[in-house]
């Protein structure tokens, strides 16, 4: 195999020649530095191809740039892109690393036994797909084909899933839902009839106060909220920021409430409890579209600032204050609803608060507060019905999350974990571009349920940990080096964008479509695929909507028209809500209905003992999780992460910046690595703070082995959202260890 | 002409978009870097200040580094960029040390190198790839002999600084505050 | 509490976390074209006053050193060069605004002179010696006639040369330790002390050790005096000066500073010397070696410190 190193040095000999020139003595020189690669050429003419990015789910169009030996050269935003405008972000742009990094899963792998210990060995394509195909069937013979699950956080899931739904399962599940977004979305639900989605439809571009809970926007890169930030910013919006940590985006704000972790609600009624008592709240808007508000109103009326104060810590006047500052800007007011929510296990009723205060305030359907996303309608080539599964993962569930609207991994997960409730336990995963190790909370329940299955297939770029536990690893190829369905966001206008191969695929690693293709041939599955090639269904679909895959590839982004133009409400308009009351409910009849607090409850969490913190996990602008913890290009930029701790804990545990320690969680256990500590007012004195995706311990990942510790390793204590079954993970408390030596017990 | 970069400190998000777009525009080697993000905070919980700023060279007006390199690698091009030729240069190291910015460094290959403000680029009338990347845009370049062009306007627009002024370099990036 | 921390994980090679891309070479090419300055300047010194017998080390044995110094200094040098291919650009170019510039055509001047004045005393070591070929003897023939103007060069440029080894540092203003213009005389200072050391461990004639040995004392008086000096300027300048000094007044090279340079390098070899000349027998390699040393940590303590020294931002 060639290695980059060679394949580099071949190029820069031919070049050589023709770019330099001059005197003898130079010459002579040039000629003995040949061996030397050169970096440097200067500009070129490239040829670009289209893609969009899978480094995050913002899923930004853009092109691909080559230098004239066809290297991959550069990936630059995509500027009909209403996602990026033009813009990539750090991670888009660092994108070139995924095709680069040498650590990538070459080839596909088997687990064997060899003198009594399990490996790997090499391969080929047809063996692995015989192996699952055999495993599959086995599956589907002794336990019923609904056995079997994916999970998926990539590209690729489409065409598995397909796969999975010929096969007769629907326990389809992304770790973006119950441990991330899912509250928000049943919250929203629930209040607006309609969830946000993503790209979230906030107005933020028009916006004339953004008020953030716990939302590090900034550090959080979502590229197209990050930009529109920015121009409000430039405008001179209102930036409210609540948060225990003076987060990036809180030094950009005009008030940035230092929050008491876990005690957001409280912040949240009594907004609404000044609001409502001090008039501030649209009358007309709340009296045409919401329902339940006088409930409301003798709802909160215990929840004075002043009441707040004692639980949040926040000073009434600055509660005050800054809810008169939202109604004056009311309706472009924005409170958002953050993206990862999953905390103390209400996340869903904070969230309903949110929805709420927005719905008080009349952003929802107005301009610079919630608009109206389209997104284009692609038709997709009609296939055989699939077949009904007699059950899925609900079953196990025993009736509880109904309100889920997505299915939920951590309910996956435990419906994989035998119990007598279950007269099958799911015995078959499929896991496509997610790191579950990493991803669901109580890493030792994933494990358990992994052990307790007949069949894991793992589909990935990268050795991820979640690979050492498959039975199988499908190399896949990177998004520079395939086709892939077309991306179809919603946004202020509806567009398509196509990604295409820049390059050839690297080593011997394949795409989803491919290999889900020829897994379908082994399992009889083929009317699920009815085109040979992924172009050829792409192009079917393009042609259905008046493009082409011709076309697309020129132009890589194409922007269609919105259907009719009401992107806000109009004056005056009547809507109807997707709801029970066809209303905004400000009192929830399908919560009530399920059993639950039709409007939010407070409830108090559980604070660190004494010599424990709160361990509070984020975001850098710069990673996306796990997924490019081996990046080159971003382990450049951030290689590890760091603890945040206060100078007065910092002072107590005679901490020194730039120290290295193990952190101990309130059920002993103690990370695997060191972190280091980085000694900032930045957060506050009972919380700590560290970036999520790193503590690696697949060695086969160079660069990310052993940098920093795992966040979802010390969080053992899950809180479950009784409402929708998101995985509360911020009730844990950690501690510093000088040594990772086990304490007696 | 007066090529000069206005970067906002009040947008920035210290996202380092900016270096990687350097590495990849500029083929810098991983491991190196020609911009970098600083972030500093002032203060004690809960009174607290932040600022974040892209950094690179400052093309100073009136640059130690091309005042004291020993071959003229070290010039002034285009604008009052200033470049080094790479094959003039003998790798001393005496602009390193000379820079109160610390923005240049030893390129493996032996010669000095640093940001160019993409000057490649900015002859094709296209921005730094820095500055076109950035998606905060907090970055603006251009000709500050144009009282029109993006940087003049931002600059009398806002109150600005300068790093070290008192070093009497005459740098060219100035931070909005 | 400030934090002021790069948020992009810029790690530079030779710059991060703080400035070190001068390592051994550099200190070691000045500490011996300083050395080689010294001895070169007393032996144009003192041919010009006419004292070429009575000093006969100082004249004629010991500038037999400075060539070879020289070639080692330069060897340092080029080591230090991170692109040597293209060294030879030093020479296609005069600039005047930069000290390596001088450095490189002053160094271009003296070690040419240095042989040729290495040539003209070979006799006085290797009384036998041949040069062989004609051409040889008559070059030689001519440099003995004009040996005055080849003196006065020689005077001239070891100079130049001695002040540019300490030029070279106190011409960047980035680094506000090195930014002080007793930097040059400082190290000229030195060099002329290493020189004259040199030639008192040489010398076999009891009166020209005693003069130089008066010389050095003198020497280590200036020097001394413009470290008083240099200190008092620091202290009495900018903030970012007085942190750059604080280095050696409590910070991390305190102790190298004072402990070799100072003292072990200057104050003791003085007092050695001051004792021998009231008579006192003391092994004359014992201060020789001292001051030697203390030269050479001068070099390398100044080249450290300076390049740990910053503006603040």
């Amino acid at each position: 195999m060639k290695s980059r190193r060679q394949f580099i040095k071949i190029s820069s000999l031919s070049a050589a020649g023709l770019v330099f020139g001059g005197g003898l003595l130079e010459t002579f020189a040039d000629n003995l530095l040949k061996t030397n690669q050169s970096y440097f050429k200067g500009p070129y003419d490239f040829s670009r191809t289209p893609t969009y990015c899978e480094v995050c789910f913002w899923k930004c169009a853009g092109w691909v740039h080559k230098d004239e030996n066809g290297r991959i050269k550069k990936i630059i935003g995509n500027d009909d892109d209403p996602n990026c405008n033009g813009r990539f972000c750090p991670r888009g742009t660092g994108g070139v690393g995924m095709y680069t990094d040498e650590d990538r899963l070459k080839t596909p792998l088997l687990r064997i036994e060899k003198n009594g210990e399990q490996t790997y060995r090499e391969a080929s394509w047809d063996e692995a797909f015989d192996f699952i195909a055999s495993k599959m069937n086995q599956i589907k013979q002794e336990h019923g084909a609904e056995c079997t699950a994916l999970f998926t956080h990539g590209s690729g899931g489409k065409y598995f899933g397909k796969l999975l739904k010929g096969f007769g399962s629907n326990n389809i599940a992304a770790p973006s839902y119950a441990q991330c977004r899912g509250p928000r979305e049943v919250a929203f639900l629930a209040t607006f009839g309609q969830g946000i989605n993503s790209p979230e439809n906030t107005d933020i571009r028009d916006t004339k106060c953004l008020v953030l809970i716990g939302s590090h926007l900034g550090e959080n890169m979502h590229n197209g909220q990050v930009q529109e930030m920015s121009d409000a910013i430039d405008k001179g919006t209102t930036i409210i920021t609540v948060d225990p940590r003076f987060s990036t985006v809180a030094g950009k704000s005009k008030h940035w409430l230092p929050i008491k972790p876990s005690t957001d609600i409280a912040l949240l009624l009594s907004w609404m409890n000044v609001i409502i008592n001090e008039d501030l709240f649209d009358k007309k808007y709340v009296e045409k579209y919401t329902f339940g508000f006088d409930q409301l109103k003798a709802y909160v009326q215990p929840f004075t600032p002043e009441w707040a104060y004692g639980i949040t810590t926040i000073k009434p006047q600055q509660i005050r204050e800054t809810a008169r500052e939202m109604a004056n800007a009311a309706p472009a007011t924005i409170v958002h609803p953050g993206r990862h929510v999953t905390w103390y296990g209400d996340d869903t009723q904070r969230l309903r608060a949110v929805a709420i205060l927005n719905a008080l305030l009349g952003s929802w359907g107005r301009r610079g507060g919630f608009y109206k996303p389209e997104k284009a309608f692609v038709p997709h080539f009609h296939l055989p019905d699939f077949p009904k599964p007699n059950k899925n993962w609900r079953d196990a569930m025993s009736g509880k999350y109904k309100l889920a609207d997505l299915a939920l991994a951590s309910g996956v997960c435990d419906a994989s974990i035998p119990s007598p409730e279950m007269s099958c336990a799911i015995k078959g995963w499929i896991v496509n571009g997610t790191n579950l190790i990493n991803t669901l909370p109580d890493q030792k329940k994933t494990i358990a349920a992994i052990q307790a299955l007949d069949l894991l297939v793992v589909v990935d770029t990268m050795p991820m940990e979640i690979t050492g536990y498959a039975d199988v690893v499908l190399p896949e190829c990177t998004y520079l080096e395939r086709y892939d369905s077309l991306r179809i966001s919603q946004g202020r206008e509806p567009s398509i964008a196509l990604r295409m191969p820049a390059v050839d695929p690297l080593y011997n690693t394949k795409p989803a479509f491919w290999m889900a293709r020829e897994l379908a041939k082994k399992l009889d599955l083929l009317q699920y695929f009815p085109f040979e090639t992924i172009e050829e269904e792409i192009d079917w679909e393009l042609k259905q909507v008046g493009s082409s895959l011709e076309e697309m590839q020129r132009i890589g982004v194409k922007r269609l028209e919105r259907e009719v133009d009401d992107l806000y409400f109009g004056e005056d308009e009547d809507v109807e809500f997707n709801t029970n009351t066809g209303k905004i409910e400000l009192y929830s009849t399908a919560l009530e209905e399920e059993g639950f607090d039709p409007m939010p409850v407070f409830t108090q969490h559980p604070e660190p003992s004494e010599g424990f913190y709160r361990l509070i996990y984020g975001r850098a602008p710069m990673h996306t999780f796990s997924r490019t913890a081996n990046n080159p290009n971003l382990t450049d930029l951030m290689d590890e992460n760091s603890v945040w701790v206060n100078p007065k804990v910092a002072k107590e545990w005679d901490l020194t910046n730039d120290q290295y320690v193990y952190l101990e969680n309130q059920d002993g256990v103690i990370s695997d690595f060191k972190i280091k500590v980085r000694i900032t007012e930045r957060i506050r004195w009972d919380s700590v703070y560290m970036v999520h995706g790193f503590g690696h311990t697949d060695k086969r990942m160079k660069r990310a082995f052993g940098k920093g510790i795992s966040d979802t390793q010390l969080i053992t204590n899950v809180m479950i959202d009784p409402v929708m079954g998101g995985t509360g993970m911020r009730g844990n408390f950690v501690t510093f260890r000088f040594d990772n030596k086990k304490t007696e017990v | 002409m007066r090529y000069a970069m206005a970067i906002d400190t009040k947008k920035c998000v210290g996202c380092s978009d900016c270096v990687v777009a350097c590495q990849t525009e500029n083929d810098v080697p991983i491991g190196y870097c020609r911009d970098w993000v600083v972030e500093i905070t002032n203060g004690t919980y809960p009174q607290l200040e932040t600022e974040l700023r892209s950094e690179r060279c400052n093309h100073c007006e009136n640059s130690p580094c091309v005042r004291c390199c020993p071959t003229g690698a070290s010039h002034y091009s285009e604008g009052g960029i200033v470049m080094v030729t790479k094959n003039e240069c003998i790798g001393c190291s005496a602009c390193i040390t000379s820079c109160p910015y610390d923005a240049r460094f030893v390129h493996p290959e032996g010669y000095v190198d640093k940001c160019t403000f993409c000057l490649h680029r900015v002859k094709k009338g296209m921005k730094p790839a820095c500055v076109a990347v950035c998606p905060t845009k907090c970055m603006y370049f251009g000709d500050l002999d144009d009282p029109r062009s993006e940087v003049s306007e931002v600059l009398k627009k806002r109150k600005y600084k300068t790093l070290i002024p008192e070093a009497g370099t005459k740098p060219q990036l100035y931070f909005l505050i | 509490m400030r934090e002021e921390i790069i948020v992009s994980g810029r790690n530079n090679p030779l710059i991060d976390p703080q400035l070190h891309v001068w390592h051994w070479e550099i200190p070691t090419y000045l500490f011996l074209g300083g050395l080689a300055a010294g001895l070169l300047f007393f032996a144009a010194l003192y041919y010009l006053r006419g004292k070429e017998n009575e000093y006969r080390t100082a004249v004629k044995i010991a500038p037999m050193l400075a060539p070879i110094a020289l070639a080692l200094g330069l060897i340092a040098l080029f080591l230090d060069l991170h692109h040597k291919l293209y060294f030879w650009r030093l020479y296609t170019t005069i600039r005047l605004e930069s000290p390596m510039s001088w450095g490189a055509w002053t160094l271009m001047i003296v070690t040419p002179v240095s042989i040729i004045w290495s040539a003209l005393h070979i006799k006085e070591l290797f009384p036998n010696w041949d040069w062989k070929f004609d051409f040889a003897k008559e070059l030689i023939g001519f440099f003995q006639k004009k040996k005055k103007v080849l003196a006065w060069i020689m005077l001239i440029s070891s100079a130049i040369l001695g002040v540019y080894t300490g030029i070279l540092f106190s011409a960047f203003n980035a680094r506000p330790l090195w930014n002080t213009s007793i930097m040059g005389p400082l190290f000229l200072a030195s060099g002329l002390s290493a020189g004259s050391a040199v030639v008192i461990w040489m010398s076999k004639n009891h009166a020209e050790r005693k003069r130089f040995a008066q010389l050095d004392l003198m020497i280590i008086g200036i020097e001394l005096f413009l470290i008083i000096h240099m200190f008092m300027g620091f202290l009495a300048s900018t903030q970012v000066q007085i942190d750059a000094v604080n280095l050696f007044l409590g910070g991390p090279y305190t102790a190298q500073f004072w402990g070799f340079v100072v003292i072990l390098g200057m104050i003791v070899p003085a007092i050695l010397e001051g004792l021998e000349l009231k008579g006192y027998k003391i092994p004359v390699a014992i201060p020789v070696v001292l001051v030697l040393f203390g030269s050479v940590m001068l070099r390398f303590i100044i080249s450290n410190a300076g390049q740990a020294s910053r503006w603040l931002y």
